[in-house]
């Protein structure tokens, strides 16, 4: 109630697979200093880890920006995936487990979705995507 | 114009002395706080609100002009939430501030009504702001006061029992919901790894209603289990659970399921390569004979 | 290039993660470990992810992976030391490693490697001359 809202905020590219790895690390970085139980920074990580990877094999590379969000009465950490990629025909169909357009198993979207508290996604064919993802401490 | 900054910079001592002699024995709390601490409180707390009236800004409570003051009233609504002052008491402490500063603006400011009664609606409001604040302050601090305690009660009343060398038994009491499942699971886990046991036993006996969420947690814990290397008996299964179980379509075909824990234990022993031996009798008597005979003899 | 080590331990492989993995190093391992088993004739493969505190879908397949190409090679695959962590987010992420069995250490995932290696016939060179 007598704070107000800060906003630190960083940006990284994902053009390489390489780029995936820092990001996860910086991902972990900041759930780390920001004191997020082991099994949340693991959830967290993880999801940014899939959706990273999405940015980069399915939407032709994007970039990550990590946020920390100081709300009134909790802490979070908010992660924006975007790319100009191909985008996501049916996103309904796409959040289902097991969807997949290449091999493997699956976009890691619907997965990724219950690994966080909030999340939140557009997509245009033809354009790209975007996916942001909020996990609370 | 404003003289409330200048009134108190003048009689700052004085009205403080005041304040704290006003303030009834229920808000001072004796049996809660010191003397000193109290003096110190007051006397941080009526520095801030000079330091604020006097500012350019004097009714801009939520302003730079007014952080310290914020800082000190947080401070001191959190310390006494700890402590156990009731919310009443804690905003008392804050409101008995206007009497002492009412008198001063009176006696100052007789002569011309118009700036007393400026000065006057001035200190009512910005002292209603203040209490107002604490009172906040106050409810949020007891928030997080009650949800640490909910959290530590929850890790308590669930402890991990080791039953034997890579057997361990979770006896749950209660309710299972989403949050302590989530703290249940972990610490079962840790205690997998930290124990090296390839078993773990979920007794349920003490669980009242199982539903398709609880189901699901459980299933979890149980995957998860699965992943790192270990097994999971579910045992104290009631017969109203089995059935609630059975009309929910929950699927616990990859899941061993045993009513008593005793059960569980022996299948657990059993599949560690283990069993229990009855020592017989007969053999330790026979020997006892032999030895009384032996000392007869000798 | 840098290459995820792979200990021959007796009739098994030992291969410890300890690094974030790329892809690169991921294809990398996989090959190495079919090469392994073929030069050796291993009989099983036991990973060790303890260091691992993040498995995604991408670590998960090359898991799955191994243990399908190393099961057609003749091998079994053991993954051991999964952290709790792991284990809770794997399962919310609805990933099963589907082929993959799991122990809780090196030592018992030998356990369960030369459980299964006593229904071979013979030693696995022999398996060569079937």
């Amino acid at each position: 109630m007598l704070r107000m809202t800060e906003v630190k905020s960083e940006q990284l590219p994902l053009q390489s697979s390489s780029d995936v790895v820092v990001a996860r690390q910086r991902v972990r970085q900041f759930a780390t200093e920001l004191r997020f139980s082991l099994v949340d920074q693991t959830k967290l990580v993880t999801a940014a880890s899939e959706l990273a990877r999405n940015a980069l094999d399915h939407g032709r590379g994007g970039q990550m920006r990590i946020e920390v969000l100081n709300g009134l009465a909790r802490t979070g950490l908010k992660l924006t995936f975007e790319d100009n990629g191909p985008g996501i025909p049916d996103i309904e169909v796409a959040l289902k487990d097991g969807y997949t357009t290449g091999s493997g198993m699956g976009l890691g979207l619907g997965g990724s979705k219950r690994l966080v508290n909030e999340f939140f996604i557009e997509s245009k064919v033809g354009q790209g995507t975007k996916v942001t993802v909020v996990r609370w401490k | 114009m404003n003289k409330l900054g200048e009134i108190i910079s003048q009689n700052e001592e004085t009205i403080r002395a005041e304040w704290l002699k006003h303030m009834t024995a229920a808000a001072q709390r004796a049996d809660l706080m010191s003397n000193v601490e109290l003096q110190e409180q007051s006397r941080s707390l009526l520095d801030a609100i000079k330091r604020g009236a006097s500012s350019s800004q004097p009714e801009d409570v939520s302003g730079p002009a007014w952080s310290a003051a914020r800082e000190s009233l947080q401070d001191l609504s959190v310390s006494r939430a700890h402590q156990g002052f009731t919310p009443s008491e804690t905003a008392t402490f804050v409101l008995s501030l206007k009497q002492p500063l009412f008198s001063h603006i009176r006696r100052e400011l007789s002569g011309d009504q118009t700036a007393m009664f400026e000065t006057l609606w001035t200190c009512t409001s910005l002292i209603d702001k203040l209490a107002l604040l604490t009172a906040e302050a106050y409810l949020a601090a007891r928030e997080e006061l009650i949800s640490r305690q909910q959290q530590e009660l929850m890790e308590l009343s669930t402890p991990v029992v080791k039953l034997w060398d890579g057997i361990l038994a979770l006896p749950i009491i209660g309710t299972l919901d989403s949050a302590r499942t989530q703290v249940v699971m972990e610490e079962l886990l840790q205690t997998v790894v930290a124990t090296n046991s390839k078993f773990a036993i979920i007794d349920i006996t003490g669980v009242p209603t199982v539903d398709t969420l609880v189901a699901q947690h459980l299933l979890k814990t149980i995957t998860a289990a699965r992943l790192m290397g270990a097994e999971c008996i579910i045992s104290g299964v009631r017969p109203q659970i089995a059935q609630t179980i059975v009309h929910l379509g929950i699927n616990l075909e990859d899941v061993i399921t045993k009513a008593k824990l005793a059960d569980a234990f022996a299948l657990a022993l059993h599949k560690s390569g283990r069993t229990v031996v009855r020592i017989s009798a007969t053999a330790g008597g026979g020997n006892a004979g032999a030895m009384t005979a032996m000392r007869k003899d000798g | 290039m840098e290459r995820i080590p792979i200990l021959r331990m007796g009739p098994f492989l030992l291969i410890t993660i300890q690094v974030d993995m790329h892809d690169k190093l991921a294809m990398q391992l996989q090959d190495d470990v079919a090469q392994r088993i073929s030069d050796w004739g291993s009989a099983g493969v036991l990973i060790d992810i303890s260091s691992l505190e993040i498995v995604d879908s991408f670590i998960g397949r090359m898991l799955a992976n191994i243990a399908a190409m190393s099961r057609v090679l003749g091998a079994d695959t053991v993954v051991v030391g999964m952290q709790p962590a792991v284990a809770i987010t794997l399962v919310e992420l609805g990933m099963s490693l589907p082929g993959v069995r799991t122990a809780l250490n090196v030592e018992s995932g030998m356990e369960l490697l030369y459980g299964t290696l006593g229904t071979f016939l013979g030693a696995p060179n022999d398996r060569s001359e079937e």
